[in-house]
């Protein structure tokens, strides 16, 4: 079968999936702990994590961009094919605005990021705390948007592989080894 | 002629130790500021204290003669979040509540040529004081002078820091102070 996925394509989408959930849940769970060691340990991971997934999603964009994945199967109406396009092309964008402006947020909050503790990112904005105030209210928000289309994309994903019984769900899943 | 050369070397070197025994005493708090800076799992951080006041008095032709003294009103703190600001002000960090100031008293000064300088004194918070050499510069300006200088402090002896954040893994021990401030002569 062709229309799998390469395995780069899968490889990137499966790391960055595992990442983002997590990343979901620790920046929900450390935004509400009160000031300790632990949180500002959190923050830090968070803030390494999420920078790891910008590069990955970086590099992702550019696999798409130079690669054409599998044609979506025939059976599908033009509306769902709208849809499915529609939500691939805005979780690029979440996936790529969400770290951006985590990125710009901490800047403009006056923490730098320093990946792992050892490589300092450059701050792209001055410390400005309206900025930093209005940058966190965008990366909730953007995280909220995010969820929903997570929903629709994994629902759109069970639908096709029980209702539609076709194979665009299990071509992104690992080849079954033979 | 040779009369009339020792006068004006006389009038010279009047003028001049006139000039010299101007003494910068009135601090300018608006133009001063302290400041802070320290690392956090290797990033660096800074802050700032927003309330203080200073006393000095310096003569640049007798700076052995000159005293300063700071006195830094600790719940001024600016960390750079209302967070941080709420939570060094309590029993574990500051405890503003019953140290609500910091205290830096002069003992001696000593030039050390140029412009720079040496003051030692006494430096206490939150109820520990420990004996401190501060290097600081003095850069007079027109009719004000600025004096500037950094100290790096170890914030485990002040007990700045204490339960969950004694550990020094998160919020590192070594504090530098940094220091502007500025004095008007009179
Ligand atoms: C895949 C990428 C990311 C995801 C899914 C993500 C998700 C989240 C979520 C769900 C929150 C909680 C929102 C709230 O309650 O305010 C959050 C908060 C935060 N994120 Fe991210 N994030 C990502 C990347 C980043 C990056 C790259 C940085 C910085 C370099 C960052 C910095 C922060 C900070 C500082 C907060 C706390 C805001 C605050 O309350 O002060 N995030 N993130």
């Amino acid at each position: 079968m062709n229309a799998h996925y390469t395995a780069t394509a899968k490889a990137l989408h499966w790391v960055i999936a595992v990442l983002i959930f997590g990343m979901l849940g620790l920046g929900f769970y450390m935004t509400g702990l009160d000031l300790s060691p632990t949180k500002l340990q959190l923050f830090s991971w968070h803030k390494w994590a999420g920078v790891t997934v910008f590069v990955l999603v970086v590099v992702r964009l550019a696999w798409r961009v130079t690669h054409r994945p599998p044609a979506l199967p025939d059976h599908m109406p033009a509306l769902e094919r709208l849809a499915a396009h529609a939500g691939h092309h805005l979780l690029y964008v979440l996936m790529f605005a969400i770290p951006l402006t985590g990125w710009l947020m901490s800047s403009a909050k006056g923490f730098q990021t320093v990946w792992f503790g050892v490589l300092p990112i450059p701050d792209l904005l001055a410390k400005d705390k309206a900025v930093g105030d209005l940058l966190q209210t965008v990366h909730l928000s953007l995280n909220v948007v995010l969820i929903a289309a997570l929903l629709g994309h994994v629902g759109a994903a069970l639908k096709h592989h029980f209702i539609d019984r076709d194979d665009v769900m299990t071509r992104m899943l690992p080849r079954r080894r033979r | 002629m040779k009369r009339t050369a020792l006068a004006l070397l006389a009038t010279l070197a009047l003028a001049t130790s006139a000039a010299h025994a101007v003494e910068y005493n009135q601090v300018q708090v608006d133009k001063s500021q302290i400041a802070f800076g320290f690392q956090q799992m290797g990033v660096s951080m800074d802050g700032s204290f927003k309330k203080f006041s200073s006393q000095l008095r310096f003569d640049p032709a007798a700076p052995q003669a000159a005293t300063a003294s700071i006195e830094v009103e600790l719940a001024s703190v600016d960390t750079g979040s209302a967070e941080g600001d709420g939570e060094v002000a309590r029993k574990t960090w500051f405890n503003t509540k019953d140290f609500p100031a910091a205290r830096f008293q002069s003992s001696a000064v000593k030039a050390l040529g140029g412009n720079r300088y040496e003051v030692a004194g006494t430096l206490t918070i939150k109820g520990t004081s420990k004996d401190v050499i501060v290097p600081a510069t003095f850069t007079p300006q027109g009719n004000t002078g600025v004096f500037e200088g950094s100290l790096t402090i170890q914030r485990g002896d002040f007990s700045i820091g204490e339960g969950a954040w004694k550990a020094f893994d998160i919020v590192a021990n070594d504090v530098v102070i940094k220091f502007r401030i500025t004095a008007a002569a009179k």
